[in-house]
């Protein structure tokens, strides 16, 4: 890790201007099977943005984000992350939590802090960030489907990361979720980091928004 | 901790967690070896000179079953998706997974031979060469069985197909480590050749079975 031990609280990627954008996208196009997804997307992300993606079900919200992740190949354009020689720079949270039921909330924490570098917080202090405190030693498969959610938010703040994708967030989380979601996402640009959420909520405090198409 | 030996750790805790899994293997492992004597007769000369082939045969029949297990529920819970993104490479990935695999259904099994030597009436010394043949010739079934887990993980029933697909490479491995046990008095040569199998397959195999898992991401 390049982090200064006095950095602690900041993102790695500080040491880069604040003008430094910390992805740019350009001239973006995909195609899932016959039909284009969408084409055409440019956007530069920098330190304290927040970029909603939105459109109606099934306009690539999600295949955007894996596109960015690196998971989907684009049919064109170009995803460029100036910090990446330095590491990973980017949490993903999918429709899926990554969470092992039969792991208890602290070990799954405690492994993803392995697997992604510690420099966050310490499991126990994510699990009270996110409103699960107390609930450490207890099996992940007793979890709601909301908790799990939440868990799998933990997951971002035991190792400091510049960009978190965030696919629909807020979804199976109650109105206190909603809030939280807002407040980790709002605490994470003030460190000095960015973020992308597909939503279909409104998320304060987002710098833009990028409408996909609908349905063709 | 470092990454590597996390992912070791989570597969062999949760491998307890759950009950049963490895356990499972050693049972059919053990099971294969106690039925053959029924099905050929006690005669225990016939049954000494079949001893290694069938517990090759039951070794590498229980080492298939668990194979499904490998990705499968790291891609049905998104953590497969979220290693794309560790400190460590997704070839890393793969070979602590690997690592965890040998060490849940390959290792349980050399510590049960004991079991079916006595079952098969097979001498102290073929057992100890079974043994060590076991444990030159796992790795490579180990190897070829991540590849094969690695290609199938996408696909919703590929349960039974990972193990039609590696059966021809895992051949030779059979051959060589049956060749071990009844190879004469001071022949290394099948030693030699299982153990080139397995060190190229130990070191090809996270290549392969990453460049698999990520093509299978798309």
């Amino acid at each position: 890790m390049t982090l200064a031990s006095a950095e602690r609280g900041r993102i790695g990627m500080s040491a880069m201007s604040a003008r430094e954008p910390l992805v740019k996208v350009d001239g973006l196009a995909l195609s899932r099977g016959e039909r284009r997804l969408f084409a055409d997307i440019a956007f530069e992300l920098r330190q304290g943005e927040l970029l909603l993606v939105r459109g109606p079900n099934g306009a690539g919200k999600s295949s955007l984000l894996l596109t960015l992740a690196g998971i989907l190949k684009p049919e064109a354009g170009t995803i460029v992350w100036p910090g990446a020689d330095q590491g990973p720079v980017l949490h993903v949270v999918g429709h899926l939590s990554g969470v092992k039921a039969r792991l208890t909330l602290a070990e799954n924490l405690q492994f993803w802090a392995a697997v992604n570098g510690v420099g966050g917080l310490s499991p126990e202090g994510a699990l009270d960030a996110v409103g699960l405190g107390g609930l450490g030693a207890i099996e992940a498969g007793h979890l709601s489907a909301g908790q799990a959610r939440r868990l799998a938010l933990a997951r971002l703040l035991v190792s400091q990361r510049s960009v978190w994708l965030l696919d629909e967030p807020t979804a199976s989380l109650d109105t206190a979720g909603d809030g939280l979601v807002a407040k980790l996402i709002a605490e994470h640009l003030a460190q000095g980091g960015a973020a992308i959420a597909a939503t279909h909520d409104d998320i304060v405090g987002a710098t833009g928004t990028l409408m996909l198409g609908g349905a063709s | 901790m470092s990454a590597f030996a996390a992912i070791i750790g989570r597969d062999i805790r949760l491998a307890f967690r759950a009950g049963g899994d490895a356990l499972t293997l050693v049972l059919f492992f053990v099971m294969v070896g106690a039925v053959v004597p029924f099905a050929i007769g006690p005669d225990r000369v016939v049954l000494a000179k079949l001893a290694p082939g069938i517990v090759w045969i039951a070794a590498f029949l229980s080492m298939l079953l668990g194979l499904d297990r490998l990705f499968r529920a790291d891609e049905e819970d998104g953590s497969l998706l979220l290693f794309r993104h560790a400190t460590i490479p997704l070839e890393a990935v793969v070979a602590g997974k690997m690592v965890a695999h040998w060490l849940l259904s390959a290792l349980p099994l050399i510590v049960a031979s004991p079991l079916l030597a006595v079952l098969l009436a097979m001498d102290f010394e073929a057992w100890q060469r079974t043994m060590l043949a076991l444990l030159l010739g796992t790795p490579a079934l180990t190897a070829f069985g991540v590849i094969g887990a690695a290609v199938t993980v996408s696909l919703k029933r590929g349960g039974l197909l990972a193990p039609v697909l590696i059966l021809p490479l895992c051949i030779p491995v059979l051959i060589f480590g049956v060749a071990m046990v009844v190879a004469p008095v001071g022949s290394s040569a099948a030693l030699l050749f299982l153990s080139a199998f397995s060190l190229v397959s130990v070191a090809f195999c996270p290549f392969a079975a990453a460049l698999a898992l990520r093509v299978s991401g798309e």
